[in-house]
């Protein structure tokens, strides 16, 4: 059962306040980029039903591509954050 | 329905839950100080914790209750899906570094980690137990619903067995074991889900679905004639609601689309009238169509006029679920790929069931289901079920409950305490990064999986009318029993996940906040770690008093409720504190109580409360809608900027760090 628990060092991580101000930035940034498509998303569902039928890609409609596209979107726009970050 | 009940799936699962406590002790040797109990030391791996948040996460309400409700109702299920997942956004980008930078165990320290005010610490560990306790509710009572048909056994005993074990591995051995728990949950879920996913798309859909043992599904009767109904028996005069009802608008009386036909043995079967109008003048046709019909006589349950057994003389719910029409007449599609299959549901037709409750003269009272065919075009967008139907409708204020919803789900993930207590196991922010990456990639596919596997149930011919929350295992039944057992046991596992991560919470509020910071009793690490082990001990018993009392709600509509009052409490005051210079301490307390108290009286004002808790006409709710977070999450920022500019300023914040 050996590497089952875990030891953490208990030290506070020593943060730079540049690091901090930019960090907060691109991610208030990044969060209104995805505020923008979620509203979107969430504006045609309340209001245009008729553009939410109409197929897209392959036949699927748009409710469909746009709903996988908010999915996929969240892992995509968390990734670049990841890489842009800095340490 | 009566599921048979089946060993395999008993065998699974105590295999899950004896690996789980074996671990929990192994591990409870290891984890005796404060921050090994609440936090696991800090030094969870992001990779594991990534898992594990996915473990936390996805809960009983999320794997069958959204299933369900896709199997049922098509695309809105989905709703929940993106919803949910779209949360993390808020969570990764605004809440996850600047909380793991400022607190230690629990997010009350987080929110007072600048002002050192006894009043935030109280107000955030009652706003953290009253979430918790939320969010608890509905996974009890979706452990007693899941071990009643799958496990053979009352519902009470399901809720026992959870609350039992669950307590058991939260203090043993806190943080780490339930880590583990849940990393083990999420792994094996998603798995699986991935499984059936491209087991269903390999065996294609089929206007005549089979179960694992190749037999024809049942397929309920359509389209029989007025001659031939007659044939059938004796017409029984209607009485009661039998007649029909008043419309509540316009008070005419509207006449019920029901036949009563009783046969030479006289078993009592009901048919529901099909009008299908033509436009080119032609006179209308009517047909009927066959229902299944419950009721409760002497407290004996009747099905389709007989008792409910599975004997001879004996008659039960028949699965059901298929489409009744493929696109360009074909009969079955074979093998398909994701997007071949999302656009021939878009193509085809399928029959759904809906239910209408009809009391008669005598008051006993008949829920009927009733066949629904509907159009792939329809049910693949937005507003098909009840909960969103007013969606399509032109009124705007129809459409707040879904807008309210939305915004709750978006707002509530990062404000769930559960969710949050999570950041404090790994060593740093750039690891809580990492692990939120990880989690919303692991939740994502499953909620991709979510679509596939809520429509494979809609077409799989097995699906329970009385109870959609069964959907998802019975789909890996109709492709094979261990698939079923499997499922069930990760199911149950599911619960187990979630349950012992709320616990953690609950406990470290208890324990942390009110009793050292709130109190001031002065514990020692180890008097603390025991005090949460009693507060973990009461609240496990207090969750399964609650899922017993409970058991009758509704498990989707209750984590709605807790999204809603985690979103009004906690964010107004978790983002103002890391955005706004000005905010003060009272500015905080007011914020988390008001948020707290407003959305839990508007939720009990509900029209919804009206119906499923107090059993009170709906139309006499006093709030216009159900799901308040439209209203109190704005309002939480309200007070919180007012009671602020109303307070002494904070202190000078480099004054306050340097003496801290």
């Amino acid at each position: 059962m050996a590497g089952l628990d875990f030891k953490g060092s208990g030290e506070r991580e020593k943060e730079d306040a540049g690091v901090v101000a930019h960090n907060t930035k691109l991610g208030v940034w990044l969060f209104l980029v995805y505020v923008l498509v979620y509203g979107g998303f969430i504006a045609l569902a309340a209001f245009r039903p008729d553009v939410m039928k109409q197929p897209l890609i392959l036949g699927i409609n748009v409710a469909v591509v746009y709903g996988f596209t908010l999915i996929v979107s969240a892992l995509a726009i968390a990734l670049v954050y990841m890489k842009t970050c800095r340490k | 329905m009566i599921h048979q009940t089946s060993l395999m799936a008993i065998a699974i699962f105590l295999f899950f839950a004896s690996t789980v406590i074996g671990i929990s002790f192994y591990l409870g040797r290891k984890a005796k100080s404060a921050s090994g109990y609440f936090a696991a030391g800090g030094g969870i791996h992001w990779a594991v914790n990534g898992v594990a948040f996915a473990g936390d996460y996805l809960s009983a309400a999320s794997f069958l209750g959204i299933c369900g409700m896709i199997a049922f109702f098509g695309y809105d299920g989905f709703l929940y899906s993106i919803g949910y997942l779209a949360g993390w956004i808020v969570a990764l980008f605004i809440i996850a570094e600047p909380l793991k930078r400022m607190g230690r165990f629990t997010f009350a320290d987080a929110l007072d980690s600048k002002f050192n005010s006894r009043g935030i610490k109280l107000a955030a560990a009652i706003s953290t137990l009253v979430v918790s306790c939320f969010y608890l509710i509905p996974q009890m009572v979706g452990a007693g619903a899941l071990v009643q048909p799958l496990l053979g056994f009352p519902h009470y005993v399901g809720v026992i067995i959870v609350g039992l074990i669950v307590t058991l591995i939260v203090t043993t051995a806190g943080m780490v074991s339930t880590t583990w728990v849940q990393f083990i949950k999420g792994g094996l879920l998603v798995i699986l889900c991935t499984i059936i996913t491209i087991m269903l798309l390999v065996r294609g859909i089929s206007t005549a679905p089979t179960d694992a043992n190749g037999k024809a599904s049942y397929i309920a009767k359509r389209g029989v004639t007025t001659v031939e109904l007659q044939s059938m028996g004796t017409v029984v005069e209607p009485d009661g609601a039998w007649i029909g009802k008043k419309d509540p608008v316009t008070g005419d009386m509207k006449p019920a689309p029901y036949v009563r036909i009783k046969n030479a043995a006289g078993v009592v079967s009901v048919w529901r009238k099909d009008v299908v109008k033509f436009k080119d003048g032609n006179p209308d046709v009517t047909t009927f169509s066959e229902t299944q019909a419950t009721y409760t006589v002497n407290g004996k349950k009747n099905v389709n006029g007989l008792p409910r057994g599975k004997g001879e003389g004996e008659a039960d719910l028949k699965p059901v679920g298929y489409l009744s029409k493929l696109p360009n007449g074909e009969k079955e599609t074979g093998s398909q790929t994701p997007w071949g299959f999302l656009s021939t549901m878009q193509k085809s037709e399928a029959i759904l069931w809906a239910n209408e409750k009809i009391k008669d003269a005598a008051g006993v009272e008949t829920t009927v289901y009733y066949q629904k065919p509907t159009l792939g075009s329809d049910f693949m967008t937005p507003g098909s079920s009840p909960t969103f139907k007013k969606v399509r409708e032109e009124k705007f204020f129809g459409k707040l409950d879904f807008l309210s919803l939305m915004l709750a789900l978006f707002c509530g993930t990062a404000s769930l305490p559960h969710i949050l207590i999570r950041y404090y196991t790994v060593k740093d922010q750039a690891s809580a990064r990492k692990s939120t990456v990880v989690g919303i990639g692991v939740i994502g596919l499953f909620y991709v999986l979510t679509l596939f596997l809520g429509l494979g149930a809609m077409t799989s011919g097995a699906l329970d009318v009385s109870d959609s929350n069964m959907s998802a295992p019975l789909l890996a039944r109709s492709m094979s029993e261990f698939l079923f057992a499997v499922i069930s046991a990760v199911a149950f596992t599911t619960v187990l996940g979630t349950v012992s991560g709320l616990i953690m919470a609950a406990s470290g509020a208890v324990a942390h906040d009110l009793a050292s910071n709130v109190f001031k009793f002065k514990l020692d690490d180890f008097q603390k770690v025991k005090v949460a082990k009693m507060a973990a001990v009461c609240v496990g018993i207090l969750a399964i008093g609650l899922g017993i009392l409970f058991s009758k709600m509704n498990v989707n509509f209750l984590v709605g409720w807790a999204f809603n009052i985690a979103a009004s409490a906690n964010l107004p005051a978790l983002v103002m504190l890391l955005f706004w210079k000005r905010t003060t301490k009272q500015g905080i307390t007011a914020a988390i109580t008001v948020g707290m108290i407003s959305s839990l009286a508007w939720i009990l004002l509900s029209a919804q409360a009206y119906k499923d808790v107090y059993g009170w006409d709906p139309a006499t709710a006093i709030v216009p809608f159900s799901q308040p977070a439209i209203v109190t999450i704005p309002l939480g920022f309200l007070v919180l900027v007012l009671v602020s500019l109303f307070t002494p300023k904070p202190k000078d914040l480099a004054a306050v760090e340097k003496a801290s």
